[in-house]
Protein backbone atom coordinates (compact mmCIF):
# COMPACT_ATOMS: atom_id res chain seq x y z
CA UNK A 1 0.00 0.00 0.00
CA UNK A 2 1.11 3.16 -1.27
CA UNK A 3 0.24 5.76 1.86
CA UNK A 4 0.49 10.12 1.09
CA UNK A 5 1.05 12.50 3.74
CA UNK A 6 0.51 15.98 3.66
CA UNK A 7 2.18 17.72 6.19
CA UNK A 8 2.41 21.20 7.00
CA UNK A 9 4.43 23.44 8.91
CA UNK A 10 3.23 25.65 11.64
CA UNK A 11 4.62 27.69 14.90
CA UNK A 12 4.80 25.67 18.08
CA UNK A 13 2.05 25.81 20.03
CA UNK A 14 2.86 27.68 22.49
CA UNK A 15 3.40 30.64 19.94
CA UNK A 16 2.26 34.49 21.18
CA UNK A 17 1.09 35.57 18.06
CA UNK A 18 2.05 38.51 17.16
CA UNK A 19 2.18 40.92 13.79
CA UNK A 20 4.64 43.00 11.89
CA UNK A 21 4.04 45.62 9.24
CA UNK A 22 1.18 47.73 10.08
CA UNK A 23 -0.16 44.09 11.01
CA UNK A 24 -0.07 42.75 7.45
CA UNK A 25 2.79 40.45 8.54
CA UNK A 26 3.03 37.46 10.55
CA UNK A 27 5.64 37.97 12.93
CA UNK A 28 7.86 34.72 12.57
CA UNK A 29 10.68 36.18 14.76
CA UNK A 30 12.17 33.81 17.29
CA UNK A 31 9.30 31.78 16.82
CA UNK A 32 10.14 27.88 16.23
CA UNK A 33 8.08 26.13 13.68
CA UNK A 34 6.77 22.17 14.06
CA UNK A 35 5.48 19.60 12.18
CA UNK A 36 1.70 20.27 12.82
CA UNK A 37 -0.12 18.37 15.28
CA UNK A 38 -3.00 16.72 13.70
CA UNK A 39 -0.59 16.03 10.39
CA UNK A 40 1.66 14.04 13.42
CA UNK A 41 -1.38 11.75 13.97
CA UNK A 42 -2.26 10.83 9.99
CA UNK A 43 1.70 10.17 9.52
CA UNK A 44 1.21 8.00 12.79
CA UNK A 45 -1.44 6.08 11.29
CA UNK A 46 0.18 5.80 8.12
CA UNK A 47 3.30 4.03 9.59
CA UNK A 48 0.86 2.03 11.61
CA UNK A 49 -0.76 0.96 8.41
CA UNK A 50 2.26 0.32 6.35
CA UNK A 51 3.98 -1.60 9.64
CA UNK A 52 6.13 -4.66 9.27
CA UNK A 53 7.10 -3.33 5.21
CA UNK A 54 3.47 -3.53 4.15
CA UNK A 55 4.12 -0.67 1.91
CA UNK A 56 5.54 2.74 2.05
CA UNK A 57 4.66 6.43 3.42
CA UNK A 58 5.51 9.28 1.39
CA UNK A 59 5.08 12.78 3.13
CA UNK A 60 4.70 16.09 1.18
CA UNK A 61 4.83 19.63 1.78
CA UNK A 62 4.25 22.68 -0.02
CA UNK A 63 6.87 25.24 1.23
CA UNK A 64 10.15 26.82 0.66
CA UNK A 65 13.66 25.14 1.80
CA UNK A 66 12.86 26.71 5.26
CA UNK A 67 10.74 23.58 6.17
CA UNK A 68 12.92 20.67 5.69
CA UNK A 69 13.65 20.53 9.14
CA UNK A 70 10.12 19.43 9.61
CA UNK A 71 10.49 17.54 6.57
CA UNK A 72 13.09 15.76 8.04
CA UNK A 73 11.36 14.76 11.46
CA UNK A 74 8.30 13.37 9.54
CA UNK A 75 11.14 11.67 8.45
CA UNK A 76 12.47 10.58 11.42
CA UNK A 77 9.36 9.73 12.64
CA UNK A 78 8.99 6.84 10.27
CA UNK A 79 8.10 8.00 6.31
CA UNK A 80 9.73 6.57 4.07
CA UNK A 81 10.74 9.66 1.68
CA UNK A 82 9.70 13.04 1.12
CA UNK A 83 8.55 15.90 -1.32
CA UNK A 84 8.78 19.18 -1.06
CA UNK A 85 7.04 21.36 -3.71
CA UNK A 86 9.08 24.11 -3.70
CA UNK A 87 6.80 27.22 -3.34
CA UNK A 88 5.31 28.96 -0.59
CA UNK A 89 1.87 27.50 0.77
CA UNK A 90 -0.18 30.76 -0.29
CA UNK A 91 -3.45 29.12 0.48
CA UNK A 92 -5.34 26.04 1.09
CA UNK A 93 -6.50 25.89 -2.82
CA UNK A 94 -2.94 26.62 -3.92
CA UNK A 95 -1.54 23.53 -1.85
CA UNK A 96 -3.88 21.44 -2.88
CA UNK A 97 -3.88 22.30 -5.98
CA UNK A 98 0.13 21.44 -6.12
CA UNK A 99 -0.74 17.96 -4.28
CA UNK A 100 -3.20 16.93 -6.78
CA UNK A 101 -0.44 17.71 -9.60
CA UNK A 102 1.29 15.33 -7.98
CA UNK A 103 -0.97 12.48 -7.22
CA UNK A 104 -2.00 12.60 -10.53
CA UNK A 105 1.13 12.03 -11.53
CA UNK A 106 2.28 9.35 -8.85
CA UNK A 107 -1.03 7.27 -7.86
CA UNK A 108 -1.56 6.20 -4.08
CA UNK A 109 -4.15 3.98 -1.95
CA UNK A 110 -4.79 6.28 1.28
CA UNK A 111 -4.11 10.36 1.27
CA UNK A 112 -4.07 11.51 4.46
CA UNK A 113 -3.89 15.25 6.12
CA UNK A 114 -4.37 16.69 9.95
CA UNK A 115 -7.96 17.76 10.63
CA UNK A 116 -6.73 21.11 9.89
CA UNK A 117 -3.40 23.05 10.77
CA UNK A 118 -3.11 25.29 13.13
CA UNK A 119 -1.93 28.64 11.70
CA UNK A 120 -4.90 29.04 9.80
CA UNK A 121 -7.39 25.82 10.58
CA UNK A 122 -8.77 25.92 7.21
CA UNK A 123 -9.86 21.81 7.25
CA UNK A 124 -9.94 22.50 3.66
CA UNK A 125 -6.81 20.83 1.68
CA UNK A 126 -8.27 17.06 2.32
CA UNK A 127 -12.20 17.95 0.65
CA UNK A 128 -9.96 20.17 -1.77
CA UNK A 129 -8.08 17.53 -3.14
CA UNK A 130 -10.80 14.87 -2.92
CA UNK A 131 -12.56 17.29 -5.41
CA UNK A 132 -9.32 17.65 -7.62
CA UNK A 133 -9.04 14.24 -7.96
CA UNK A 134 -12.74 12.62 -7.69
CA UNK A 135 -12.41 10.96 -5.09
CA UNK A 136 -14.52 10.59 -1.28
CA UNK A 137 -12.64 12.83 1.33
CA UNK A 138 -13.93 12.98 4.86
CA UNK A 139 -12.56 15.82 6.62
CA UNK A 140 -12.00 14.77 10.12
CA UNK A 141 -11.68 11.54 11.16
CA UNK A 142 -11.75 10.18 14.52
CA UNK A 143 -10.91 6.55 13.32
CA UNK A 144 -9.55 5.06 10.38
CA UNK A 145 -9.52 1.16 9.57
CA UNK A 146 -8.34 -0.34 6.36
CA UNK A 147 -9.75 -3.86 5.77
CA UNK A 148 -8.86 -4.97 1.78
CA UNK A 149 -9.31 -2.22 -1.01
CA UNK A 150 -12.56 -0.84 2.12
CA UNK A 151 -11.69 1.92 4.19
CA UNK A 152 -13.42 2.17 7.17
CA UNK A 153 -13.80 5.36 9.01
CA UNK A 154 -15.49 7.23 12.00
CA UNK A 155 -16.34 11.11 11.24
CA UNK A 156 -17.03 13.46 13.93
CA UNK A 157 -20.54 15.00 13.86
CA UNK A 158 -22.47 17.48 16.45
CA UNK A 159 -23.38 15.56 19.24
CA UNK A 160 -22.08 12.45 17.67
CA UNK A 161 -20.52 10.37 15.25
CA UNK A 162 -20.86 8.88 11.54
CA UNK A 163 -19.16 5.74 10.13
CA UNK A 164 -18.87 5.55 6.29
CA UNK A 165 -16.77 2.98 4.54
CA UNK A 166 -15.75 3.19 0.86
CA UNK A 167 -13.24 1.28 -1.68
CA UNK A 168 -9.76 3.46 -1.75
CA UNK A 169 -8.36 5.52 -2.20
CA UNK A 170 -9.99 8.24 -0.69
CA UNK A 171 -8.44 11.41 0.71
CA UNK A 172 -9.17 11.93 5.19
CA UNK A 173 -8.25 14.68 7.54
CA UNK A 174 -6.96 12.86 11.21
CA UNK A 175 -7.69 14.38 14.41
CA UNK A 176 -7.33 12.87 17.81
CA UNK A 177 -8.48 9.34 17.94
CA UNK A 178 -7.04 8.02 14.94
CA UNK A 179 -3.46 7.02 16.27
CA UNK A 180 -1.12 8.10 19.27
CA UNK A 181 1.58 10.25 17.68
CA UNK A 182 4.92 8.59 17.50
CA UNK A 183 8.51 10.24 19.14
CA UNK A 184 11.69 9.64 16.88
CA UNK A 185 14.14 7.54 17.81
CA UNK A 186 17.60 7.63 17.46
CA UNK A 187 17.45 5.25 14.33
CA UNK A 188 15.02 7.39 13.00
CA UNK A 189 16.80 10.60 13.46
CA UNK A 190 20.20 9.26 12.14
CA UNK A 191 18.25 7.78 8.82
CA UNK A 192 16.56 10.24 8.49
CA UNK A 193 19.57 12.39 7.39
CA UNK A 194 20.10 9.83 4.19
CA UNK A 195 16.15 9.23 3.12
CA UNK A 196 15.47 10.23 0.01
CA UNK A 197 14.09 13.93 -0.32
CA UNK A 198 12.75 15.39 -3.71
CA UNK A 199 12.28 18.93 -4.46
CA UNK A 200 9.62 19.48 -7.27
CA UNK A 201 8.83 23.03 -8.43
CA UNK A 202 5.28 24.12 -8.02
CA UNK A 203 2.39 23.80 -11.24
CA UNK A 204 1.18 27.26 -12.14
CA UNK A 205 -2.28 28.15 -9.82
CA UNK A 206 -4.18 31.23 -9.95
CA UNK A 207 -5.21 31.92 -6.09
CA UNK A 208 -7.88 32.56 -4.93
CA UNK A 209 -7.46 34.76 -1.89
CA UNK A 210 -5.04 36.90 -0.08
CA UNK A 211 -4.74 37.26 3.55
CA UNK A 212 -4.27 41.26 3.60
CA UNK A 213 -3.96 42.16 7.21
CA UNK A 214 -4.71 40.25 10.57
CA UNK A 215 -6.72 41.35 14.40
CA UNK A 216 -5.68 39.87 17.57
CA UNK A 217 -8.50 39.67 19.82
CA UNK A 218 -9.68 42.45 21.86
CA UNK A 219 -8.20 42.57 25.58
CA UNK A 220 -10.60 41.51 28.61
CA UNK A 221 -11.05 43.76 31.14
CA UNK A 222 -9.90 42.93 34.64
CA UNK A 223 -11.51 39.97 36.20
CA UNK A 224 -14.29 40.36 38.77
CA UNK A 225 -13.67 38.35 41.74
CA UNK A 226 -16.53 36.33 44.19
CA UNK A 227 -16.10 34.86 47.41
CA UNK A 228 -16.02 31.12 47.57
CA UNK A 229 -18.96 30.98 49.85
CA UNK A 230 -20.66 33.28 47.39
CA UNK A 231 -21.68 31.38 44.07
CA UNK A 232 -25.10 33.19 44.38
CA UNK A 233 -23.26 36.51 43.81
CA UNK A 234 -22.05 34.92 40.85
CA UNK A 235 -25.24 33.78 39.33
CA UNK A 236 -26.87 36.93 40.11
CA UNK A 237 -23.97 38.21 37.93
CA UNK A 238 -23.87 36.01 34.97
CA UNK A 239 -27.57 36.98 35.35
CA UNK A 240 -27.94 40.34 35.48
CA UNK A 241 -24.62 41.71 34.35
CA UNK A 242 -23.31 39.53 32.15
CA UNK A 243 -26.93 38.42 30.68
CA UNK A 244 -25.88 34.99 29.87
CA UNK A 245 -28.25 32.68 31.91
CA UNK B 1 -27.19 37.83 -8.88
CA UNK B 2 -28.78 36.34 -5.84
CA UNK B 3 -26.78 34.67 -2.54
CA UNK B 4 -26.96 31.00 -2.29
CA UNK B 5 -27.27 29.52 1.09
CA UNK B 6 -26.78 25.88 2.43
CA UNK B 7 -29.35 25.01 5.10
CA UNK B 8 -28.03 21.93 6.64
CA UNK B 9 -30.32 19.82 8.86
CA UNK B 10 -29.94 16.92 11.30
CA UNK B 11 -31.98 14.30 10.91
CA UNK B 12 -34.51 16.64 9.15
CA UNK B 13 -34.27 19.27 11.86
CA UNK B 14 -32.71 22.58 11.28
CA UNK B 15 -30.23 23.72 13.87
CA UNK B 16 -29.66 27.37 15.28
CA UNK B 17 -26.43 27.24 13.30
CA UNK B 18 -28.13 27.08 10.16
CA UNK B 19 -30.83 29.75 11.16
CA UNK B 20 -27.67 31.70 11.59
CA UNK B 21 -26.27 30.90 8.17
CA UNK B 22 -29.35 32.17 6.70
CA UNK B 23 -29.79 35.51 8.77
CA UNK B 24 -25.72 35.79 8.06
CA UNK B 25 -26.49 35.60 4.37
CA UNK B 26 -29.42 37.49 4.22
CA UNK B 27 -27.08 40.74 5.50
CA UNK B 28 -24.63 39.96 2.73
CA UNK B 29 -27.73 40.13 0.32
CA UNK B 30 -29.17 42.99 1.70
CA UNK B 31 -25.35 44.04 1.13
CA UNK B 32 -25.43 43.99 -2.46
CA UNK B 33 -29.29 44.72 -2.90
CA UNK B 34 -29.93 41.13 -3.77
CA UNK B 35 -32.10 38.31 -3.30
CA UNK B 36 -31.36 35.36 -0.84
CA UNK B 37 -32.37 31.71 -2.18
CA UNK B 38 -31.79 28.91 0.34
CA UNK B 39 -31.38 25.26 -0.84
CA UNK B 40 -32.38 22.48 1.78
CA UNK B 41 -31.14 18.38 1.32
CA UNK B 42 -32.61 15.48 2.68
CA UNK B 43 -36.12 14.78 4.67
CA UNK B 44 -37.09 18.00 6.06
CA UNK B 45 -41.16 19.46 6.55
CA UNK B 46 -42.34 21.97 4.63
CA UNK B 47 -43.78 24.48 7.77
CA UNK B 48 -39.89 24.33 8.65
CA UNK B 49 -38.65 25.12 4.96
CA UNK B 50 -41.54 27.88 4.89
CA UNK B 51 -40.59 29.01 8.10
CA UNK B 52 -36.59 29.44 6.30
CA UNK B 53 -38.66 32.78 5.39
CA UNK B 54 -38.41 34.40 9.01
CA UNK B 55 -34.57 34.50 8.79
CA UNK B 56 -34.39 36.43 5.33
CA UNK B 57 -34.75 33.53 2.93
CA UNK B 58 -37.28 34.62 -0.23
CA UNK B 59 -36.71 30.95 -2.27
CA UNK B 60 -36.18 27.75 -0.73
CA UNK B 61 -35.16 24.93 -2.85
CA UNK B 62 -35.99 21.48 -1.71
CA UNK B 63 -34.09 18.59 -2.77
CA UNK B 64 -35.99 15.55 -0.72
CA UNK B 65 -34.44 13.10 -3.25
CA UNK B 66 -34.18 9.62 -1.41
CA UNK B 67 -30.51 8.91 -2.44
CA UNK B 68 -29.98 12.30 -0.99
CA UNK B 69 -31.31 11.99 2.61
CA UNK B 70 -27.97 11.00 3.64
CA UNK B 71 -25.06 13.36 4.37
CA UNK B 72 -22.17 12.51 1.42
CA UNK B 73 -20.05 15.54 0.75
CA UNK B 74 -18.99 14.88 -2.49
CA UNK B 75 -22.85 14.49 -3.65
CA UNK B 76 -23.71 17.49 -1.43
CA UNK B 77 -21.14 19.94 -3.33
CA UNK B 78 -22.51 18.92 -6.69
CA UNK B 79 -26.00 19.58 -5.91
CA UNK B 80 -25.11 22.65 -4.28
CA UNK B 81 -22.48 23.77 -7.16
CA UNK B 82 -24.82 23.07 -9.84
CA UNK B 83 -27.71 25.04 -8.21
CA UNK B 84 -25.75 27.74 -7.37
CA UNK B 85 -24.94 27.78 -11.20
CA UNK B 86 -28.74 27.69 -12.32
CA UNK B 87 -29.79 30.65 -9.92
CA UNK B 88 -26.60 32.46 -11.07
CA UNK B 89 -25.58 32.93 -7.56
CA UNK B 90 -22.26 33.86 -7.05
CA UNK B 91 -21.87 33.82 -3.23
CA UNK B 92 -22.78 30.50 -1.42
CA UNK B 93 -22.95 31.04 1.96
CA UNK B 94 -22.92 27.62 4.69
CA UNK B 95 -22.67 26.86 7.92
CA UNK B 96 -18.82 25.92 9.40
CA UNK B 97 -19.89 22.64 11.14
CA UNK B 98 -18.25 19.39 10.85
CA UNK B 99 -20.38 18.84 7.52
CA UNK B 100 -19.74 22.18 6.44
CA UNK B 101 -16.16 22.05 6.70
CA UNK B 102 -16.23 18.91 4.27
CA UNK B 103 -18.16 20.54 2.27
CA UNK B 104 -17.08 24.07 1.29
CA UNK B 105 -13.48 23.37 -0.05
CA UNK B 106 -15.54 21.08 -2.29
CA UNK B 107 -17.67 23.85 -3.63
CA UNK B 108 -15.05 26.68 -4.09
CA UNK B 109 -13.27 23.51 -6.23
CA UNK B 110 -16.10 23.57 -8.49
CA UNK B 111 -16.82 26.66 -8.67
CA UNK B 112 -13.66 28.09 -9.07
CA UNK B 113 -14.15 30.00 -5.70
CA UNK B 114 -11.88 31.70 -3.23
CA UNK B 115 -13.38 29.70 0.25
CA UNK B 116 -13.38 32.01 3.44
CA UNK B 117 -13.60 29.24 6.05
CA UNK B 118 -14.83 30.33 9.39
CA UNK B 119 -16.07 33.94 9.12
CA UNK B 120 -16.83 35.46 12.40
CA UNK B 121 -18.38 38.63 11.03
CA UNK B 122 -20.29 40.25 7.55
CA UNK B 123 -17.79 40.86 4.74
CA UNK B 124 -16.84 44.14 3.65
CA UNK B 125 -17.48 45.36 0.35
CA UNK B 126 -15.39 48.59 -0.02
CA UNK B 127 -13.80 48.00 -3.37
CA UNK B 128 -11.91 44.28 -2.26
CA UNK B 129 -13.92 41.76 -0.81
CA UNK B 130 -12.96 40.70 2.33
CA UNK B 131 -13.71 38.35 5.28
CA UNK B 132 -12.84 38.16 8.99
CA UNK B 133 -11.67 34.68 10.20
CA UNK B 134 -10.68 33.14 12.91
CA UNK B 135 -6.57 32.27 12.45
CA UNK B 136 -4.00 30.32 14.60
CA UNK B 137 -6.54 28.61 16.50
CA UNK B 138 -8.15 31.87 18.06
CA UNK B 139 -5.20 33.27 18.94
CA UNK B 140 -5.87 35.84 16.19
CA UNK B 141 -8.08 37.13 13.20
CA UNK B 142 -7.08 36.66 9.31
CA UNK B 143 -8.60 39.11 7.22
CA UNK B 144 -8.95 37.11 3.62
CA UNK B 145 -9.41 39.09 0.21
CA UNK B 146 -11.48 36.91 -1.89
CA UNK B 147 -9.96 37.72 -5.42
CA UNK B 148 -12.22 35.00 -7.80
CA UNK B 149 -15.08 36.12 -9.16
CA UNK B 150 -17.34 33.48 -7.22
CA UNK B 151 -17.19 33.41 -3.37
CA UNK B 152 -17.68 30.68 -0.53
CA UNK B 153 -18.34 31.65 3.01
CA UNK B 154 -18.66 29.73 5.75
CA UNK B 155 -19.79 30.82 9.09
CA UNK B 156 -18.43 29.25 12.22
CA UNK B 157 -21.42 28.72 14.50
CA UNK B 158 -21.93 31.05 17.75
CA UNK B 159 -20.31 33.76 15.71
CA UNK B 160 -23.72 35.70 14.23
CA UNK B 161 -26.84 36.73 16.14
CA UNK B 162 -29.85 35.21 14.53
CA UNK B 163 -32.41 36.91 12.64
CA UNK B 164 -36.13 36.98 12.87
CA UNK B 165 -37.46 39.95 10.38
CA UNK B 166 -38.77 37.93 7.46
CA UNK B 167 -42.08 36.28 6.47
CA UNK B 168 -42.62 33.01 4.51
CA UNK B 169 -40.51 31.88 1.94
CA UNK B 170 -41.81 30.30 -1.26
CA UNK B 171 -40.65 26.71 -1.24
CA UNK B 172 -40.14 25.29 -4.93
CA UNK B 173 -39.27 21.23 -5.37
CA UNK B 174 -35.41 21.45 -6.92
CA UNK B 175 -34.60 17.60 -8.51
CA UNK B 176 -31.08 16.65 -8.14
CA UNK B 177 -29.07 13.54 -8.78
CA UNK B 178 -25.07 14.36 -8.03
CA UNK B 179 -22.56 12.94 -10.32
CA UNK B 180 -22.56 9.05 -10.35
CA UNK B 181 -19.03 8.84 -8.47
CA UNK B 182 -20.71 11.18 -6.06
CA UNK B 183 -21.64 8.15 -4.29
CA UNK B 184 -18.37 6.43 -3.53
CA UNK B 185 -18.21 6.74 0.59
CA UNK B 186 -21.67 4.72 1.82
CA UNK B 187 -22.80 5.74 5.55
CA UNK B 188 -23.04 2.86 7.97
CA UNK B 189 -24.26 4.09 10.83
CA UNK B 190 -24.95 7.28 12.48
CA UNK B 191 -25.28 7.69 16.36
CA UNK B 192 -26.35 11.01 17.57
CA UNK B 193 -27.31 11.47 21.16
CA UNK B 194 -30.16 13.31 22.05
CA UNK B 195 -29.91 14.02 25.45
CA UNK B 196 -26.18 15.84 24.89
CA UNK B 197 -25.93 19.62 24.00
CA UNK B 198 -23.59 19.63 20.74
CA UNK B 199 -20.28 21.33 21.84
CA UNK B 200 -19.54 23.18 18.85
CA UNK B 201 -23.31 24.91 18.59
CA UNK B 202 -23.77 25.09 22.60
CA UNK B 203 -24.44 28.64 24.49
CA UNK B 204 -23.04 27.83 27.74
CA UNK B 205 -20.07 25.52 28.28
CA UNK B 206 -19.03 23.70 31.23
CA UNK B 207 -15.33 22.42 31.03
CA UNK B 208 -13.20 20.83 33.78
CA UNK B 209 -9.68 20.33 33.81
CA UNK B 210 -7.11 17.95 35.70
CA UNK B 211 -7.91 19.78 38.73
CA UNK B 212 -10.62 17.74 39.03
CA UNK B 213 -8.38 14.88 40.03
CA UNK B 214 -10.10 11.80 38.33
CA UNK B 215 -13.12 10.84 36.73
CA UNK B 216 -15.30 9.65 39.38
CA UNK B 217 -15.67 13.40 39.89
CA UNK B 218 -17.09 14.24 37.11
CA UNK B 219 -20.87 13.84 38.29
CA UNK B 220 -21.18 17.53 39.96
CA UNK B 221 -19.29 18.88 36.56
CA UNK B 222 -22.12 16.70 34.54
CA UNK B 223 -25.18 18.34 37.16
CA UNK B 224 -23.91 21.91 36.42
CA UNK B 225 -23.93 21.67 32.86
CA UNK B 226 -27.33 19.69 32.71
CA UNK B 227 -28.93 22.99 35.15
CA UNK B 228 -27.17 25.12 32.75
CA UNK B 229 -28.35 23.39 29.02
CA UNK B 230 -24.83 23.31 28.74
CA UNK B 231 -22.73 20.90 26.91
CA UNK B 232 -19.42 19.37 28.38
CA UNK B 233 -15.97 20.00 27.81
CA UNK B 234 -12.69 19.07 28.85
CA UNK B 235 -8.69 19.88 28.60
CA UNK B 236 -6.25 17.98 26.64
CA UNK B 237 -4.54 16.04 29.68
CA UNK B 238 -8.20 15.02 30.86
CA UNK B 239 -9.12 13.28 27.02
CA UNK B 240 -5.83 12.01 26.82
CA UNK B 241 -5.95 10.22 30.26
CA UNK B 242 -9.24 9.22 29.15
CA UNK B 243 -11.08 10.78 31.49
CA UNK B 244 -13.53 12.22 29.38
CA UNK B 245 -13.95 11.58 25.38
CA UNK B 246 -12.12 12.99 22.69
CA UNK B 247 -14.83 15.19 21.42
CA UNK B 248 -14.97 16.70 24.65
CA UNK B 249 -11.35 18.24 24.11
CA UNK B 250 -11.47 21.78 23.55
CA UNK B 251 -8.45 24.18 22.71
CA UNK B 252 -5.88 24.63 20.19
CA UNK B 253 -5.99 20.74 18.94
CA UNK B 254 -9.36 20.34 20.16
CA UNK B 255 -12.22 21.69 19.29
CA UNK B 256 -12.01 25.69 19.19
CA UNK B 257 -15.35 27.17 20.75
CA UNK B 258 -17.15 30.46 21.04
CA UNK B 259 -20.25 29.86 23.38
CA UNK B 260 -21.75 32.94 25.42
CA UNK B 261 -20.57 31.46 28.50
CA UNK B 262 -17.17 29.79 29.14
CA UNK B 263 -17.07 27.74 32.89
CA UNK B 264 -13.87 26.81 33.42
CA UNK B 265 -13.28 24.31 36.62
CA UNK B 266 -9.75 23.63 37.52
CA UNK B 267 -7.98 24.44 34.51
CA UNK B 268 -4.80 26.21 34.54
CA UNK B 269 -5.61 28.26 31.17
CA UNK B 270 -2.25 27.17 28.83
CA UNK B 271 -1.62 28.83 26.24
CA UNK B 272 -2.96 26.04 23.94
CA UNK B 273 -6.52 25.62 25.69
CA UNK B 274 -7.03 29.60 25.94
CA UNK B 275 -6.23 29.33 22.14
CA UNK B 276 -9.61 27.45 21.30
CA UNK B 277 -12.04 29.18 24.10
CA UNK B 278 -10.65 32.69 24.18
CA UNK B 279 -13.73 34.20 21.63
CA UNK B 280 -16.40 33.01 24.36
CA UNK B 281 -18.27 36.08 25.40
CA UNK B 282 -18.10 35.61 29.30
CA UNK B 283 -15.39 33.77 31.22
CA UNK B 284 -15.59 32.19 34.31
CA UNK B 285 -12.90 30.47 36.30
CA UNK B 286 -12.95 28.66 39.03
CA UNK B 287 -9.51 27.52 40.12
CA UNK B 288 -7.77 27.24 43.65
CA UNK B 289 -4.63 29.02 42.90
CA UNK B 290 -5.34 32.73 42.45
CA UNK B 291 -2.04 32.86 39.90
CA UNK B 292 -3.65 30.59 37.80
CA UNK B 293 -3.16 32.02 33.87
CA UNK B 294 -6.75 31.83 33.32
CA UNK B 295 -7.92 34.51 35.69
CA UNK B 296 -5.97 36.94 33.36
CA UNK B 297 -8.85 36.61 30.40
CA UNK B 298 -11.82 35.34 32.68
CA UNK B 299 -14.47 38.03 33.14
CA UNK B 300 -15.85 36.31 36.66
CA UNK B 301 -13.79 34.41 38.76
CA UNK B 302 -13.67 32.14 42.53
CA UNK B 303 -10.48 31.61 43.96
CA UNK B 304 -11.36 28.13 45.72
CA UNK B 305 -11.54 24.36 45.91
CA UNK B 306 -13.62 23.54 42.91
CA UNK B 307 -14.80 20.42 45.46
CA UNK B 308 -16.83 22.95 47.61
CA UNK B 309 -17.48 25.92 45.04
CA UNK B 310 -19.06 23.71 42.92
CA UNK B 311 -21.66 22.32 44.96
CA UNK B 312 -22.12 25.48 46.56
CA UNK B 313 -22.60 26.95 42.72
CA UNK B 314 -25.27 23.61 42.01
CA UNK B 315 -27.15 24.98 44.79
CA UNK B 316 -27.35 28.73 43.65
CA UNK B 317 -28.46 28.09 40.29
CA UNK B 318 -31.27 25.67 41.14
CA UNK B 319 -32.02 28.26 43.81
CA UNK B 320 -31.80 31.62 40.93
CA UNK B 321 -34.09 28.69 38.50
CA UNK B 322 -36.93 28.11 41.30
CA UNK B 323 -37.36 32.05 41.87
CA UNK B 324 -36.96 32.83 38.19
C1 LIG C 1 1.24 20.50 21.15
C2 LIG C 1 0.36 20.78 22.32
C3 LIG C 1 -1.00 21.01 22.11
C4 LIG C 1 -1.85 21.21 23.19
N1 LIG C 1 -3.18 21.44 22.94
C5 LIG C 1 -4.03 21.62 23.99
C6 LIG C 1 -5.41 21.83 23.78
O1 LIG C 1 -5.90 21.85 22.66
N2 LIG C 1 -6.22 21.97 24.86
C7 LIG C 1 -5.75 21.93 26.14
O2 LIG C 1 -6.55 22.07 27.07
N3 LIG C 1 -4.44 21.74 26.35
C8 LIG C 1 -3.57 21.57 25.32
N4 LIG C 1 -2.25 21.34 25.57
C9 LIG C 1 -1.83 21.12 26.96
C10 LIG C 1 -1.61 22.40 27.72
O3 LIG C 1 -0.30 22.85 27.52
C11 LIG C 1 -1.83 22.15 29.23
O4 LIG C 1 -0.96 21.14 29.64
C12 LIG C 1 -3.25 21.73 29.60
O5 LIG C 1 -4.19 22.63 29.05
C13 LIG C 1 -3.40 21.71 31.08
O6 LIG C 1 -4.62 21.11 31.44
P1 LIG C 1 -5.28 21.46 32.85
O7 LIG C 1 -5.43 22.91 32.96
O8 LIG C 1 -6.50 20.62 32.95
O9 LIG C 1 -4.23 20.86 33.87
P2 LIG C 1 -3.16 21.58 34.79
O10 LIG C 1 -2.30 22.50 34.02
O11 LIG C 1 -2.55 20.50 35.56
O12 LIG C 1 -4.02 22.50 35.71
C14 LIG C 1 -4.91 22.05 36.68
C15 LIG C 1 -5.46 23.26 37.36
O13 LIG C 1 -6.40 22.86 38.31
C16 LIG C 1 -6.23 23.63 39.48
N5 LIG C 1 -6.72 22.81 40.60
C17 LIG C 1 -6.16 21.71 41.14
N6 LIG C 1 -6.94 21.22 42.13
C18 LIG C 1 -8.01 22.02 42.19
C19 LIG C 1 -9.16 22.06 43.03
N7 LIG C 1 -9.38 21.13 43.95
N8 LIG C 1 -10.05 23.03 42.83
C20 LIG C 1 -9.86 23.99 41.88
N9 LIG C 1 -8.79 24.01 41.10
C21 LIG C 1 -7.88 23.04 41.24
C22 LIG C 1 -4.77 23.93 39.56
O14 LIG C 1 -4.56 25.13 40.31
C23 LIG C 1 -4.41 24.09 38.08
O15 LIG C 1 -4.53 25.44 37.68
C24 LIG C 1 -1.36 21.18 24.51
C25 LIG C 1 0.01 20.98 24.72
C26 LIG C 1 0.86 20.80 23.65
C27 LIG C 1 2.32 20.59 23.92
Amino acid sequence: MKILVCISNVPDTTTKITFTDNNTQFNNNGVQFILNPYDEIALARAIELTDGGNGTVTVINVGEASTEPTIRKALAIGATDAVRVNAKAHDAWYVAAQVAAYVKANPFDLILTGRESIDYNGSKVASMLGELLDLPSVSIIKKLDIDGDNVTVEREIEGGKEVLTTPLPIVAGAAEGVAEPKIPNMRGIMSARTKPLTVIEPVGVKTLSEIISYETPAPRGQVKLVAADDTAKLVDLLHDEARVI
Amino acid sequence: MPVLVYTENADGKFKKSTFEAVSYARAIADQNNTNLVAISIGDVSSDQLIALGKYGAEKVLNVSNAKLKNFINQAYASVIADAAKKEGADIVVLSNSFSGRGLAPRIGVKLQAGVADGAVALPEQTGKFTVKKTAFSGKAFAVVELTSINKVISLTPNSYKVVENGGAATVEDYAAEGNASDFKAMIKEIVRSTDKVSLPDADIVVSAGRGLKGPENWGMVEELAGLLGAALACSKPVSDAGWRPHSEHVGQTGIAVSPNLYIAIGISGAIQHLAGVSSSKVIVVINKDPEAPFFKVADYGIVGDAFEVVPKLIAAVKEYKASA
